[in-house]
């Protein structure tokens, strides 16, 4: 590779030491009685609410319809996320270093095999929380569900739940463009040196 | 004939007509014309109000919170009288505030609020109100809305000409309004002139609001009866105003309305300051109490204290002068540039302003007139710096818009009065419905008014609202003074009897105000973190129920083995941390009140069971959804029972 596009690929792996700074998702709750605004932020390590009581304060109103607490420390997923950026930013600078297209074809690979699944157990989660309801809940309504959704709004009562991507789930993309950008123009400038050859 | 008959008719009918208009003309300005009035009050539903104003609740001992310009109440403030609804008075962490060297005192007559002052204006930490019947100050934390300290003044026979403060709160001064002797003893009333004197308090207000009596004046048996400190050149110096110099003791309406003048009295507190570093003072012994709210414990203490400096004007030249002042002055008004203090001589056919710049080339030049005991009296034309006429009868308060006017409440003749500082002319003149005492301007005893409005307080309503039997409301009556009429554009009832009240910027307080109390920083010694600490403890007959409070339920929600003769102790920790979601306990036959918890604190009701049986509690405060199954049962065994003590929830 180039050195250019070398530089490119280790800026690429560097940028996600920033998602241990930032939220990856967040989820909005909006709800007549809550004026002031409540909900959550998902971290690579964490889960907190956006303002100090939130997350508490949405337990508590989730215990209404039976709905599971979410307790952050019970995430298994929270604990291995931080070490899984970690090996991508040490394979990104290795492939940097070495300057193989392989690695950093893989890179990329892992990377968006990696967010599909994360986005796919995110699901899972949501669908574990919106279904598995305690039978004994105050609120019973049949055939309701509260699956929060995976992108974008839903009502679930008087909630109208909105989740969106967050600040680190933008630069876990902007990495990814990163390393393909660089691909392309390690490819153009090989081409340039062939012909001149 | 005809024509004459027509005439007749036509003529008497456009009389009739002209007295038919002129009437309905009358009633019309007493009433409202026409015009933007409505739209000049008119908070639309979800929008804010401009400023808070602070009334005083006069009899009802509590402070009323409402909004500008719209006349909303939003919250009565338990400060001097006991309120069931919040359990203030009633817990046994509130209990201490009330306490005074006279016991536990459940009333009391509250008139000043008095915003606290950075640089001369309204700063919107604190409120200090007086209580005029059992002589105390209180300090009215306005991130939290509620009563933080209260102290008792001694020597004081009660406490009216109080708690105005000075540029930097460096002291809220009070006056006594009945001259007592002090120490206080047994003597026959009729020796008034050989053994009363008057006291003029200065509490030091340290950086944390914390009061303390830093000194006393002693002044001659009069009727001390408003105040105001100095500001700007008058820094330093502080005015009360005085009557019943002529020192009766018995149907002051005649025998203390015999002298032409009464006084002023100007202090110069840094003088004081002087007398006191330099220990020129005697120490008396008395008994007062200062009772604080620690926010952390969520409990009220009292601290006994025994001394008080006193300074005595015969032993301290410079400290006190008189200036006189028409007709037993009642209010005494500092202007903006505090240069000019107005005063309410309410038997006076004037309003005399006296000159600060005027007053001090008076005491330079030794202007005296006489002096009494030891205190020089300036020359009334020495000091004056001019007269308003044709002022009104009664003029009681003066309030400045900052523009270079002051607007006196006229008591007898039901109105304001605008005047021009310099020119002493009146300019302007708005009835009011009825018999005005004090007037508000958002900062209009301070260096910087808000000039937009004055609330005229008022003590009788008459036909002003629907009848409500022989005690009828107290009113307030918004007139827009932004222009050069002054406008009426609001009346609106308000609760007790609003003396005096002021008003500061919403944008100030809202900020500020707190929405929870951290479970965290919980610091009292009955509180629980969690549901799962939630227990009974017996300690002979007393009961303590640690419980605690969550949508929807109490923890431990059915409890056994209290017996008839126990002291229960409800010790309710609300652990909600989510804003406006208080919670209340009520338990059948409580011989108290109600708890009213606030998320985040713990507050304790004492019950007393009677007779075996079974006892409902419930949540008072609708709560959530399920609100109404938020409720409990004590079991109550007789005294000789061997019933185990035992609670749950869900069990």
């Amino acid at each position: 590779m180039t050195t250019g596009s070398k530089i490119i690929v280790s800026l690429a792996s560097l940028i996600l030491v920033l998602t241990f700074f930032f939220p990856i998702w967040y989820i909005d709750l909006e709800a007549p009685q809550y004026p002031e605004g409540i909900g959550l932020e998902i971290w690579i390590n964490q889960i907190i609410g956006q303002k100090p009581n939130d997350l508490a304060n949405i337990n508590g109103l989730n215990h209404y319809i039976g709905m599971k607490k979410i307790e952050p420390d019970a995430i298994s997923e929270l604990k291995i996320m931080p070490y899984i950026i970690i090996f991508m930013i040490a394979l990104g600078i290795t492939a940097s270093l070495t300057g193989k297209r392989f690695l950093v074809y893989s890179w990329i690979a892992i990377f968006i095999i990696l967010a599909a699944v994360g986005l796919y157990d995110f699901y899972l989660w949501e669908y574990d929380y919106g279904h598995n309801l305690n039978p004994h809940a105050a609120i019973k309504i049949p055939g309701m569900v509260y699956q929060p959704p995976l992108i974008g709004s839903k009502m679930l009562l008087n909630f109208n739940a909105i989740s969106m991507p967050d600040i680190s789930f933008y630069i876990l993309v902007t990495a990814v463009g990163l390393a393909i950008f660089a691909l392309i123009i390690d490819k153009k400038s090989k081409r340039l040196t062939q012909k001149h050859e | 004939m005809n024509r004459k008959y027509i005439k007749a008719v036509l003529i008497s009918s456009a009389v009739v007509a002209a007295f038919a208009i002129f009437h309905y003309g009358c009633q019309e300005s007493k009433n409202l014309s026409a015009g933007d009035e409505a739209a000049r009050v008119y908070v639309a539903p979800g929008s804010y109000d401009e400023f808070y104003m602070f009334t005083s609740g006069g009899f009802s001992g509590q402070v009323g919170v409402y909004g500008l310009p719209s006349g909303r109440l939003f919250r009565q403030i338990p400060v001097f009288s006991q309120d069931a609804e919040k359990a203030y008075g009633y817990s046994e962490e509130s209990k201490p505030m009330l306490m005074t060297s006279f016991g536990f005192l459940p009333w009391d007559d509250a008139h000043h609020p008095e915003l606290s002052q950075t640089d001369g204006v309204p700063d919107g930490r604190w409120l200090f109100i007086n209580a005029n019947n059992t002589p105390r100050v209180a300090r009215i934390d306005l991130s939290t809305f509620t009563t933080a300290e209260i102290i008792e003044i001694p020597n004081s026979g009660g406490n009216h000409g109080s708690p105005f403060v000075t540029e930097n709160n460096e002291y809220v001064v009070a006056s006594t309004r009945f001259s007592l002797p002090i120490p206080n003893e047994d003597v026959p009333i009729s020796s008034y002139k050989e053994n009363f004197k008057g006291t003029l308090t200065f509490i030091k207000v340290a950086p944390d609001g914390k009061l303390n009596i830093a000194f006393q004046i002693l002044v001659p048996g009069f009727d001390y009866d408003l105040a105001h400190a100095g500001k700007g050149p008058s820094h330093g110096w502080a005015f009360f105003t005085s009557y019943n110099t002529e020192q009766a003791n018995t149907l002051l309406e005649v025998n203390a309305s015999q002298n032409d003048k009464d006084f002023i009295a100007a202090v110069n507190w840094k003088k004081a300051e002087e007398y006191i570093a330099k220990g020129n003072f005697t120490k008396t012994s008395t008994t007062y109490y200062r009772n604080y709210f620690d926010e952390r414990k969520h409990m009220a203490f009292s601290e006994k204290n025994s001394e008080v400096k006193i300074l005595t004007p015969e032993d301290c030249p410079g400290l006190i002068y008189y200036l006189p002042t028409p007709k037993s002055p009642h209010g005494v008004d500092v202007d903006p540039t505090g240069e000019y203090i107005a005063a309410g001589g309410k038997l006076a056919a004037v309003i005399p302003v006296h000159s600060f710049s005027k007053m001090i080339k008076a005491i330079e030049s030794k202007d005296f007139d006489t002096d009494v005991n030891g205190i020089p009296v300036l020359k009334y034309e020495s000091v004056l710096a001019g007269e308003v006429e044709n002022c009104g009868l009664g003029p009681l308060h003066t309030e400045f818009d900052g523009n270079g006017f002051g607007y006196t409440s006229a008591f007898i003749s039901s109105e304001i009065v605008k005047w021009e500082i310099g020119t002493w002319k009146v300019v302007d003149r708005i009835p009011t419905y009825y018999s005005i005492g004090h007037l508000s301007i958002p900062g209009g005893d301070s260096k910087k008014p808000w000039g937009k409005y004055v609330v005229a307080l008022n003590k009788i309503t008459k036909d002003r609202y629907l009848p409500t039997g022989p005690e009828l409301t107290q009113s307030a009556q918004l007139i827009d003074i932004s222009g050069d009429k002054m406008k009426l554009l609001l009346d609106f009832p308000t609760i007790g009897e609003p003396h005096y009240a002021q008003s500061i910027p919403a944008e100030i307080l809202m900020k500020n105000s707190k929405k929870i109390y951290p479970i965290e920083e919980n610091e009292h010694p009955y509180s629980i973190k969690a549901e799962k600490d939630a227990r009974v403890e017996r300690k002979n007959n007393d009961v303590h129920v640690y419980m605690s409070t969550i949508r929807t339920h109490f923890a431990p929600d059915n409890i056994e083995g209290i017996k008839v003769g126990d002291n229960v102790y409800f010790h309710v920790t609300n652990l909600e941390q989510d804003w406006d979601i208080p919670h209340g306990f009520a338990v059948k036959g409580a011989q108290n009140s109600e708890l009213l918890i606030l998320p985040g604190m713990t507050e304790t009701i004492v019950w007393k069971p009677l007779q075996a049986g079974i006892y409902p509690f419930y949540c008072t405060d609708f709560c959530s959804a399920l609100h109404q199954e938020m409720q409990g049962y004590v079991r109550v065994s007789p005294r000789n029972s061997n019933v185990e003590l035992a609670w749950g929830t869900g069990k």
